[in-house]
Formats: C-alpha cells, structure tokens, sequence
C-alpha cells in the first residue's frame, strides 16, 4: 500500500473578521456541518452574506475527534440515500475545492459474528445493492483477502463469519477537509467568525430575527444550527426542545506503524472499529459512554473495552501502543437518524442528532441544510429527516441495522 | 471512570451500574387522552442540560436497586444521591 505524506500544514486559508451587525444568514458551529452548510449556500444558492459561529475554534469539536469514516452502507432507504449522495460528493470535493485532503477509498468491512449478524449484513447487502449503494458479502476466507491481519480463526471467542464490503467507502484527512471548506467559504466571502459563542436568540413573536454573542448581537436573516452536542443547549434557548440526548463519544490513537492496515473494519458485535490513518496510526473507536454527558471526556473502562474488541480481531495489535485517547459530545437521536429540520422558531434551522456518524455525511448535511435555510423548504435529501417524524411516528431507525456501533 | 455511591451498598465504580436516563418522567395519568404530539414527548423527548441533571442508576451488579442522582453533565460531579419517586430539594430539570 502507498502511502503519500500528508500536506505541509498550510498558511492561513482564511481571513479572521470581526463580526459585522447583519447578515443574510448565520450559520451556529464551524465546524465540517456548518463550513458545508455555509459553503453549498455560498455555491448553490447565491448567498454569501454569511456568518459562521464558532465558539471556540474552526473545526475545534466533533470536526477534530471523528474517526474519518466515509461509507453508505446504511440499510434503510432515505439513510442511504442522502449518505450515498455525501459519497458522491466526496467524491469530487477534492477537485472541486482544489485540496488534496487524502480522501482515500480504501473499503469497509463490516464483520459479522453471529448468525443474526449474517442474517441482517446479508439483508443490508441486498438493500444496498437495490439502492444502487456498492456492497458486497465476503465470505471468512474472502474477508481474510481483503484485510490479511483480521484474525478470521474459528478458535476465538465470536469467530468471524464473514462481512459486507463496500469497496468505495473508505478515510479522509478530517483536518484538511475542514481547511478545504473553510477556504472556500472564505473565497465566496463568507465570514468564519471564532470566539464567538451564540448566548441567545432574539425573536420577533415566533420569528429569529438575530443572535446574542459574546461579541455582540448580530441581525440575521436565516439562523442554522450546526452545533452537534450542543445543538439541544441552544434549542432550549431559542425556545424549543430536540428529541435528543448528548453522550461522550471516545475515540484513540496508536503509536505510528508501518501500513499493516489496508481498509477500514468495523464490528458491531465486539464493538470496535479500526483503521490506520496515512500517517500511520491505527485509529479506534467505539460505543457512546452511557450517561449524558458534554465534558468533552468518558470513563477509561470503554477504552479498555474497545482494545480488547481490536486485541480479539487484531492480534497484531498486541505490542501496540496507544498515543492518545480524547472524547467528543454527540447527541443521540431516538432512531438514530439526524434531524435536519425546521423548528417552532420561524427561520431557525436544525442540523443535528447524527450522534456517532456525522463526519461521512459532512457535504450532504451541508447541501441539504443550506437547502432548506435558502428556499425554506426541505432538500428531498433531508425531507424523512424532519422533526414531525417523532409524532408521525415515521422513524427511520438506524440503531444496529445500519452496521452503526452504538 | 465515575464513582457512584449506591444508597444501600456505598460507593463503587461505575462499571457496577446501569444507566436509566432522566429522573422523575412520569407515566401520563390519562393515556388514552394523548395526542400524538404529547405521545412523542412522553417517548422521545427528555431534559438534555449542559449542567445538574436528575437522573436515574440501577446498581446492576449489585443490590440490582434504582436510585437517583443529580450529577453535572458538564463537570461530572455527584452533587446528590436519593431514592424514592419524589425530586430532590435541589432537583433541577423535572420532566414537565
């Protein structure tokens, strides 16, 4: 496997303003949802009197703490369809922003270790292939091809008994992606704003007409949330509650390693995933700690719980070191699907409940958000994603069906 | 790793428990009477603060109890332990 050096890390790509007193629309969280959102208004739609909210730094929170997992092998059709059109998009984004950010399809495997996981991957598989969504089933000799250092032995606790492949999936550069959007929005004249938290919103009756911040309030035309974790702190202050839950979500890093990795592996049942970043270390993550949580932190039990799941898949693994561990806040949806939607508050957008899969889904968000905060109706993408759906009762549940580790 | 004191059994790791999520939701007194948009928040909608929290632990590996606790979402800190059905004095964030 070759494995090009990743770029030098850049000059600044983007100005550093201050906060002018209106805007046509503002955009709350810089991070890979807000960038895209304000990107593809910018692009799609003509406006670029934009403000991006960050109120720590760009792409400083989930942007910075995903584990780069691109894939859209989701089982239910409105799932798949607004991840497979991310794929595309990411897909072209490089050349399209003119930005290398190692977007590298290198597959996913989603392992299978019991006869209900051969079952529901088998159905996925078929319900990929109908929505035009490369997938395949490998058999335990066909998985041992494609990712020689899986330990596919009958002789281990939960054996593997094949998995899905989805050749196109694969890893990006999450850092670099973020620089690409923000250069370009800054190119299109979008202001990224930094330190500068969004502590209210003003209303007229029913209707947002600006933002509080710590650097002052700003008028705008259009309010976007993009605030993962924290998108159910600024529901209650705008007014409304979001059906949804913010947990620590951790993630780890190894020491740097010769390539030994050559895909992504993903595994429900022992509750791990795994791949090694082009730098060289082997990237994990699991499972959600259990309590609600923003302290950006969990409990070192659901690390020791996810290296035995790599020791168990990955033998190899075990002279490894790890480098680092870190933690991120998701909020968990009910179905664990997203939510982008339209709000009680009029003109105030919600992107949010992507829990533990938002990162692959970065452009799509972004598309269908900007989308729906242009024309004010919903993207067909993002249309099954609203709120209505908890009283309708149309959830599209994605807990486990869709090879998610929650 | 958060270190929970049971009520009956005293302080163990969290490893012991099992997580219930927000105290104090009660069950609507007249079902029948819901619309769907009063079913959906007794289902999916809960307090999510960035701060005290009520929430409910079972000591699974335990005395298999529940209890209650009020703990900072954002500093983790155990602020108070109770039992019973009836919210503490303190009690932040009762389901409405």
């Amino acid at each position: 496997m070759s494995t090009p050096l990743p770029p030098e890390h850049p000059d600044w790509l983007w100005r550093d303003p201050d906060p002018k007193s209106s805007y046509d629309a503002i955009v709350v969280g810089g991070g890979g949802h807000g960038l895209a959102t304000a990107y593809y208004l910018a692009k799609n739609h003509g406006i670029t009197n934009i403000a991006v909210l960050e109120k720590g730094w760009l792409a400083g929170g989930n942007m910075a703490r995903n584990t780069t997992i691109i894939r859209s092998n989701y089982l239910w059709d409105e799932s798949s369809a607004i991840y497979e059109f991310a794929l595309k998009l990411w897909e072209d984004l490089p050349a399209e922003l003119d930005y290398d950010f190692h977007f590298s399809q290198r597959g996913v495997l989603n392992l299978a270790h019991t006869l209900q996981d051969v079952r529901d991957s088998t159905r996925r598989v078929n319900a990929n292939k109908l929505n035009g969504v490369d997938a395949e089933w490998l058999e335990p000799n066909e998985v041992a091809k494609v990712c020689p250092i899986v330990n596919v032995s009958p002789d281990v606790r939960y054996p593997v008994l094949g998995a899905t492949f989805q050749p196109r999936a694969g890893i990006a550069k999450h850092d670099h992606v973020a620089w690409a959007l923000a250069r370009a929005c800054d190119q299109l004249g979008v202001d990224l704003i930094q330190n500068c938290e969004v502590t209210g919103f003003v209303k007229d009756r029913d209707r947002v007409v600006a933002v509080e911040t710590t650097r002052g309030r700003i008028n705008a035309g259009v309010v976007g949330l993009a605030a993962a974790g924290h998108s159910s702190v600024l529901a209650e202050m705008a007014g409304f509650r979001l059906p949804v839950q913010s947990h620590p979500l951790q993630a780890l890093v190894s020491e740097l390693y010769e390539p030994v990795h050559p895909t992504v592996v993903m595994s429900n049942h022992v509750h791990v995933y795994v791949s090694q970043a082009h730098k060289g270390e082997l990237v994990m993550g699991a499972g959600v700690d259990s309590y609600n949580g923003y302290g950006q932190r969990g409990s070192f039990h659901v690390i020791e719980h996810q290296m035995a799941a790599a020791l168990e898949l990955f033998p190899i693994f075990g002279r490894a070191h790890l480098l680092r561990t870190w933690g991120g806040i998701v909020d968990v949806s009910p179905d664990a699907s997203p939510i982008i939607s339209a709000t009680p508050v009029e003109n105030l957008y919600v992107n949010g409940g992507w829990g533990t899969g938002g990162f692959k889904a970065t452009p799509a968000a972004g598309w269908a958000m900007a989308h729906t905060m242009a024309t004010g109706e919903p993207h067909e993408l993002n249309r099954p994603f609203a709120l209505e759906r908890f009283a309708t009762g149309a959830l599209i549940n994605e807990h486990g069906a869709a090879a998610v580790a929650h | 790793m958060l270190l929970l004191t049971c009520p009956w059994c005293g302080p163990r790791d969290e490893t012991e428990y099992h997580y219930g999520g927000q105290a104090h939701v009660p069950y609507p007194e007249d079902p029948d009477a819901l619309s769907d948009e009063e079913w959906a928040e007794n289902l999916f909608f809960r307090d999510n603060p960035a701060g005290p929290f009520a929430e409910r632990w079972s000591h699974t590996a335990g005395c298999r109890r529940w209890f209650n606790v009020v703990r900072d979402t954002a500093t983790y800190d155990v602020l108070e332990v109770y039992t019973g059905a009836a919210p503490a004095a303190t009690q932040p964030g009762v389901a409405r």
